[in-house]
């Protein structure tokens, strides 16, 4: 079973459909039981960094995550959802993520924010979520992203996923059971399901 | 690199898609779902409803549609039209939708567009300007009911405002050109791009398959047509494959 953790508003019936495409139960859920039982969870998000962190702690979803991250449980950030897993942001004044990844979520520098649209990625070397997936874009809607990790993370190629939009920035990462995408696979067509379907293999 | 993104945007009202879609082969050219799954698998890279359902009534069926819609699109979605409160965001994107426009409302009450981009974030809002040369300090003043009704506001600082209010993209309607086939609005595009850091979405005025180049060239990051690909003047792909010539990024 997959869940999509439900801690806000936004549009999460396109995610439930996706994920429903693989064949696996989909639940979209805001119960911790249902969280932490599930095969895979995906953290979705939308808004502001500090607004969504909030919501989120509003139905311990920090705890769900960081309790699945200790027990090598598989969840897919998505969005803002991949930036409130690293430590801080910096989206309407600094504020601290839920922590399980490295890294800090900051302003892109390019002349038209949000970044909105379809832009290509250079997968990681190792990419579980990109495979056979090639010359593909993906949807993007945001205006942060993480642009640098703390060197030792930064310097494992086989994990990190970027794309260029201003600047270079981390549109996915592939970290232990950890994975997240700056796009939205719910929303970026044939290339989006196939990475879902990967995703949903590795579980 | 990000690419330029084509928009087909389909009128509806009552759940149906009203102004007749020229499609070989549709089974029925008035059912919004068909007609979205064909342009999302023609190569769309957005959608957008407008509705313009007269009743209450009518607009209640939109919800349903979007529905329907989002359970088979996955592409983003975007809904304008009959948007006055927060709540009925809330309800759009909760039924599916990705992305809301709105136009006459915000121009009521301009704090509509902080309460929704304070509570979804400014990448929901699409920022709906229907603008014409006019006597205004910019040139160019804001319109309502399709360019007749005249708002006294000067469009230029009204870009400015929304910006600040919390719009996330701008879809820029020049209603001396709408309907004209006659090309994208260049000059406009040129002058709201010179003070616009969030996106611009160009609408009004495609007819022939060189006016989208021109609107890019301009400086529109989007370009949104409805009856050229209703009537079936061209495909997607042919304006795709025209762009591409051009040197632009596009996505296939």
């Amino acid at each position: 079973m997959i869940a999509i953790l439900d801690y806000g508003s936004g549009n999460l019936r396109s995610a439930q459909r996706a994920f429903e495409l693989t064949d696996h139960e989909v639940l979209v859920t805001d119960k911790i039981d249902v969280a932490l039982a599930a095969d895979g969870l995906v953290v979705p998000g939308v808004g502001a960094f500090a607004a969504c962190m909030e919501q989120l702690v509003a139905i311990n979803g920090h705890e769900i995550i960081r309790r699945r991250v200790e027990s090598g449980m598989a969840i897919l950030g998505i969005c803002v959802g991949m930036q409130i897993l690293f430590d801080s942001g910096t989206e309407k004044g600094d504020h601290k993520g839920v922590g399980v990844l490295d890294g800090q979520v900051s302003r892109l520098r390019a002349p038209v924010l949000p970044h909105i649209g379809w832009n290509s990625v250079e997968p990681a070397k190792e990419s579980k979520l990109f495979a056979g997936i090639e010359k593909e874009s993906f949807y993007f809607v945001h205006s942060y992203a993480v642009t640098q990790r703390p060197h030792s993370a930064q310097s494992d190629a086989s994990r990190n996923t970027y794309t260029e939009y201003g600047e270079r920035f981390l549109s996915a990462i592939e970290s232990g059971h950890i994975s997240a995408t700056q796009f939205h696979p719910e929303k970026s067509g044939k290339a989006g399901e196939r990475l879902i379907k990967n995703w949903v293999e590795t579980l | 690199m990000l690419t330029k993104r084509i928009i087909p945007c389909l009128d509806v009202a009552g759940g149906r898609v009203v102004k007749g879609v020229n499609f070989q082969n549709l089974r029925d050219a008035g059912d919004p779902v068909e007609l979205a799954k064909r342009y999302g698998d023609a190569g769309a890279d957005e959608l957008t409803f407008l509705d313009i359902s007269a009743s209450n009534e009518d607009r209640s069926t939109t919800l349903t549609m979007v529905e329907r819609t989002a359970d088979q699109l996955f592409i983003p979605l975007t809904v304008g039209g009959g948007i006055r409160q927060v709540d009925d965001v809330n309800a759009l994107l909760r039924a599916g939708a990705d992305k809301i426009s709105i136009n006459t409302a915000a121009i009521r009450n301009p704090t509509l567009i902080n309460e929704i981009s304070d509570r979804f974030g400014n990448q929901v809002l699409v920022m709906s300007v229907d603008a014409k040369r006019a006597a205004t300090p910019s040139g160019y003043e804001v319109t309502t009911h399709g360019g007749k009704t005249s708002t006294g506001i000067d469009a230029l600082a009204w870009v400015e405002e929304v910006i600040a209010r919390g719009a996330g993209e701008i879809l820029l309607n020049s209603m001396d050109f709408d309907g004209t086939a006659s090309g994208y609005d260049l000059e406009m595009i040129r002058d709201v791009r010179d003070i616009c850091d969030i996106p611009v979405i160009a609408s009004g005025g495609a007819g022939k398959l060189e006016d989208f180049g021109r609107a890019l060239e301009a400086g529109a990051d989007a370009l949104l047509a409805a009856s050229v690909f209703h009537f079936g003047r061209f495909t997607i792909g042919e304006v795709k494959a025209e762009l591409i010539n051009e040197g632009y990024s596009i996505r296939l």
